[in-house]
């Protein structure tokens, strides 16, 4: 239905209006999320490279490329905390959520405009407190477990402090969301229209908003412990190193949904657009958000398993992570399902989405070991953690993240990119993610520890096919990134509804007006009517 | 099969070996029936033509409540077979021979119920039952044996306790699991599982080591004496080539005249060097720290005398 | 999706134009006022969480040391919030009445108590301070420095919305019946209130 596509005369695209202030004083979600994109892909490609050097490290058992043991810790901290807090964490929330809540449930901007610029330069006061840290940075890992980041020479201070003031960025873009999709839905946008992007944004906020504040308190109290002398997690002073296990995880197990759930929207609206099929069990697939996110905040106690947890919190622990598989293997049969009697283009975006089923599927699945007590014990803190968590957060989050990029990218820019680079960028990154990852598992379950610097002979031969696949991995990126980036410099002008989505984002001109609907849209259908007779 | 799972010498390891076996028939099951319709409905229902007929589907209770269920009847034996399992791990038979391990940035300590004392080698008896009792002196390590199935913190706050059973002789790599500073990936220990015979001649022997452990004790001592330098740990304080580290070099100290901190010159002859293993703080060399651990009960007269034998060497 | 295009009629004209209606920014407002002293009790949750835990850990300790916190300055500053919380909601109250004046005198009072508060809590740590003790002396202190420090900067931010709210009020802006803000400034002074509540009882009365 790309009959409101035509433009009218007095049609002006939000990117219309240059100049530094019409950017860093504006109210416009679009522009917002597009800040935000720019910020987190560079922490993303700034991450990326602390990967690759650490990989290059471990292509020999001893120490050869960094010249002590603490640079390499320092180079898994950076990776770790630029990876988690400022790229995935706040990255398709913040980002996509910015630009397209508004655009899906037919809104002129989000409910606190303002407040969404203020969240932005919360967001980026937190990364500069961080750019300092990099000149001194610290080695504790992005957990920063006591008592050793209170002992640590290293400045850890800093680091944690930037994580802290992103915490109010979150919390107040989650408040935002939660509030816009409460109160600014067009007519005729009940709840069980909405496009699933918005039902996993939503679910996202309420983690946000619920899990922000816990860690928020659990740094400040780091913070503290270490410049007043104080004693919380000291066991000399009577404190227990353990309780700070327990607030970081109360919060940064809910905040690994954070990161993926926003994911799952992104395929949800994907699929059905190229596969021109209704999503398979829309309830399904809205509802399990919510079951995943609310169980996110009972399991936290599963990276606990062999701190010397009781065997009661133990079986109670591991019984509601089995529970937490469930609803995603809901959701990876009902987009399987949809592809079902489909007709189905192999847009770049997806091949990211197809790429992305498969993959969670693997990260899922070997979260199922790690959820069997005894199993976990012997694999805790080896390379099949890294292993899964990586599946997880890249093969999941991050394809979701590039397949965002693919396939929203016309409507962010009125331009398109070269789709034979994007599909060969694709097989890059699929090929080099499974190079470099797979065999991790192997060598998880041999036993080889993670963080280690330096390792027993008999790992190498994984660690060079490992640290030879985040080579074709870092070129695929490369030259993804290259090719997004030429685009906009491209005269390509794609048509206003290239993949006739059915979506209200894509019944606008691209890029959308700086006002997005002259007139706010009544809606009469759901978002997946494809094929409706 | 064999290449990616570790050599399982331990009486729990085969139980973690058998659930990890159920759960990765099942994941490749799942996963390869995912990927073939993956790829199956990928190829059948590409997309010929622009007007392509789709289906309205929009769900189907039946296969819906089917692919809840099964998983979650799968994922709750999964549970419980772990958690069987888990339970095992958590109680040591009664009679469990103890042994207190002490670790500090960056080794481990043994501290036998004979008294005896061992730095990373830790010795065991096969088809004994041992249990650890584990404490930190600093921040937080985590005691692990891949070829055991076994992991546990050991943490400043209060002991946790791991047990096992060996059940073949060899040598098992121990590591340290949880990130604990620099030397982190250098905080490395060995098992030693002996046999009945072997264990009995190293509790009753003053000699520390079985044979063909600690050092070898049918090389020529010099040689032996080398091996225990780096094994003990004598290297991280004492270097051989000269230059200054937390204690006094070897290269050229036998024989040499040492200045000490009261003012009074020795020899470093045999027995000063024995005298400063045994109770490194009696007559401490000006300039130095007395942070040296005693080794009286961890290195034998035997081994001593490997070590003077091996400073000799290095003039 | 179907969609159509809504007629310019009054039904709908809350939802055009540039800004929202009126209803609906009170509404979202108040809902987003709600969320957020959510994440606040939240925070204050973590420290409570701990506070538990340490207090089952060591009675003793908590017992022994309550004993030189200053009673009397605590059960004071109690009410002085007590009374600013009541001051607060006759100053949303007669903002919902468009009674310029009255706000303005109420929403003074609630700083003023504010500030009181602020000061009599400047001679309690300072007196602490005189007999070093600090946060670093045990976990209690640790506690009880970090507990209500945490609630004294919220005490400041509150009163910098107040003065905000003043502001607005002598603009005339309630009068002109736009008086959200103060409704959800009073909803964040009512926290602090609230929070303080918690914590006198948690600190002074144990035992």
């Amino acid at each position: 239905m790309a009959n409101g596509i035509a433009a009218d005369s007095t049609y002006e695209s939000y990117l219309a209006k240059k100049g530094f202030t019409a950017w860093a004083l504006t109210t416009d979600h679009k522009r917002i999320g597009i800040m935000y994109l720019i910020t987190i892909s560079f922490f993303f490609l700034l991450a990326g490279v602390t990967a690759l050097l650490m990989r290059y490290e471990l292509l020999t058992p001893e120490l050869d490329f960094f010249s002590t043991t603490t640079q390499y810790n320092v180079a898994f901290t950076l990776h770790g905390s630029l990876m988690v807090f400022f790229f995935i964490v706040p990255g398709i929330a913040a980002s996509l959520g910015n630009f397209l809540i508004p655009l899906m449930i037919g809104a002129r901007d989000v409910a606190f405009p303002r407040l969404n610029l203020l969240s932005y330069w919360v967001y980026l006061v937190g990364t500069v407190i961080l750019m300092t840290a990099l000149a001194q940075p610290a080695d504790t890992g992005w957990t920063f477990y006591t008592p050793y980041s209170v002992e640590t020479g290293t400045n850890v201070i800093l680091i944690t402090l930037g994580v802290f003031v992103l915490g109010f960025s979150s919390i107040l873009t989650g408040m935002n969301f939660i509030v816009t999709v409460h109160k600014l839905r067009a007519p005729g946008m009940t709840w069980n229209r909405l496009p699933l992007f918005i039902w996993a944004s939503y679910a996202t906020a309420i983690l946000q908003l619920l899990a922000t504040p816990v860690v928020g308190i659990t740094l400040l109290l780091l913070i503290m412990e270490k410049s007043l002398d104080i004693g919380f997690f000291d066991p000399a002073k009577g404190g227990d190193p353990i309780l700070f296990q327990n607030f970081f995880w109360f919060y940064s197990h809910p905040a690994v949904y954070i990161m993926v759930i926003p994911a799952f929207g992104i395929i949800s609206e994907i699929i059905p657009v190229f596969a021109r099929k209704p999503i398979f069990g829309y309830r399904a697939i809205a509802y399990s958000s919510f079951a995943i996110a609310i169980i996110s905040f009972f399991v936290w106690l599963h990276h606990m398993f062999v701190s010397g947890i009781s065997e009661t919190a133990a079986a109670i622990f591991s019984f509601l992570t089995m529970l937490v598989a469930i609803p995603t293997a809901i959701k990876v049969f009902n987009w399987l399902a949809t592809l079902y009697k489909g007709s189905i283009e192999f847009h770049s975006s997806m091949l990211y989405a197809l790429s992305f089923i498969f993959l969670f599927t693997i990260g899922g699945l070997t979260g199922v070991f790690l959820g069997a007590l005894a199993v976990d014990v012997h694999l805790h803190d080896t390379y099949f953690v890294v292993a899964h968590m990586h599946y997880v957060m890249i093969g999941g989050t991050v394809m979701g993240f590039f397949g965002a990029l693919h396939f929203w990218y016309p409507k962010w820019f009125g331009k398109t990119f070269n789709e034979l680079t994007a599909k060969a960028s694709w097989f890059l990154v699929f090929v080099g993610f499974n190079v470099t990852f797979f065999p991790q598992f192997f060598m998880g379950y041999q036993g080889m520890p993670r963080r280690y610097a330096t390792y027993p002979e008999q790992f190498q031969s994984a660690h060079v096919l490992s640290t030879y696949g985040s080579w074709i991995l870092g070129l695929g990126i490369f030259i993804m990134t290259v090719n997004l980036i030429a685009g906009i410099f491209s005269r390509k002008v794609p048509e206003g509804n290239p993949y006739k989505s059915l979506s209200l984002e894509w019944q606008m001109p691209s890029p959308p007006p700086h006002n997005n609907f002259e007139d706010i849209p009544i809606v009469t259908d759901w978002t997946y009517a494809y094929g409706k007779k | 099969m064999t290449s990616w799972i570790p050599e399982s010498a331990s009486n729990l390891a085969s139980n973690v070996d058998n659930i990890t076996l159920f759960v990765t028939v099942l994941s490749v099951f799942f996963c390869v029936l995912i990927s073939f319709f993956l790829i199956y409905y990928s190829i059948k229902y590409r997309r010929k033509s622009e007007n392509q007929e789709t289906a309205y589907i929009t769900g189907n209770e039946l296969i819906e409540i089917i692919w809840t269920v099964i998983p979650s009847i799968l994922l709750m034996v999964i549970f419980a077979w772990g958690y069987i399992a888990f339970r095992e791990l958590k109680h040591p038979p009664a009679d469990a021979l103890e042994i207190n391990v002490i670790a500090k940035q960056w080794l481990w300590q043994f501290e036998y119920f004979n008294g005896k004392k061992s730095i990373n080698e830790m010795y065991v008896q096969k088809g004994r039952p041992v249990r650890l009792i584990m404490r930190s002196d600093d921040v937080i390590h985590s005691f692990f044996v891949p070829q055991f199935r076994v992991k546990q913190d050991v943490l400043p706050v209060n002991y946790s306790q791991l047990w096992f059973t060996p059940t073949k002789t060899g040598t098992y790599d121990i590591y340290c699991t949880e990130y604990c500073g620099a030397g982190h990936s250098k905080m490395l220990g060995k098992v030693n599982v002996l046999s009945p015979e072997a264990y009995a001649r190293w509790e009753r022997a003053d000699e520390f080591g079985g044979d063909a452990v600690a050092g070898g004790s049918d090389l020529p001592p010099a040689e032996r004496g080398e091996n225990l330098y780096s094994q003990r740990g004598c290297n991280a304080c004492h270097s051989l080539d000269g230059a200054d580290g937390v204690g006094p070099t070897f290269k050229g100290l036998f024989g040499r005249e040492e200045k000490l901190v009261d003012g009074s010159v020795v020899i470093a002859d045999e027995n000063y060097i024995k005298e400063s293993i045994y109770v490194p703080q009696a007559k401490m060399v000006a300039g130095y720290a007395p942070v040296m651990p005693a080794f009286k009960g961890i290195l034998s007269d035997d081994e001593v005398t490997a070590i003077i034998e091996f400073l000799k060497t290095q003039k | 999706m179907s969609t159509t295009t809504a007629d310019h009629t009054e039904d709908h004209a809350h939802a055009h134009g540039h800004g929202l209606g009126e209803a609906v920014t009170h509404d979202a407002a108040k809902f987003g006022m709600w969320l957020f002293l959510g994440t606040e009790i939240l925070l204050f949750g973590g420290l409570f969480a701990a506070y538990a835990l340490f207090r089952a850990k060591y009675p003793d300790l908590f017992v022994e040391y309550h004993k030189n916190l200053d009673l009397e300055k605590g059960v004071f500053n109690t009410f002085v919030l007590l009374f600013s919380s009541f001051t607060m909601a006759l100053a949303v109250l007669f903002a919902q009445r468009k009674k310029q004046l009255y706000t303005t005198i109420f929403l003074a009072i609630t700083f003023v108590c504010g500030a009181i508060f602020a000061i009599v809590k400047y001679f309690e740590y300072a007196h602490k301070f005189e007999d070093h003790i600090y946060p670093s002396k045990n976990i209690f202190y640790a506690l009880y420095y970090m507990t209500t420090g945490l609630h004294m900067i919220h005490v400041f931010i509150g009163m910098i919305i107040i003065l905000a709210l003043l502001g607005m009020n002598m603009k005339g802006k309630f009068v002109k019946g736009r008086y959200t803000p103060v409704e959800v400034g009073g909803l964040y002074w009512h926290l602090v209130d609230l929070i303080w509540i918690y914590l006198f009882p948690l600190m002074y009365l144990i035992g």
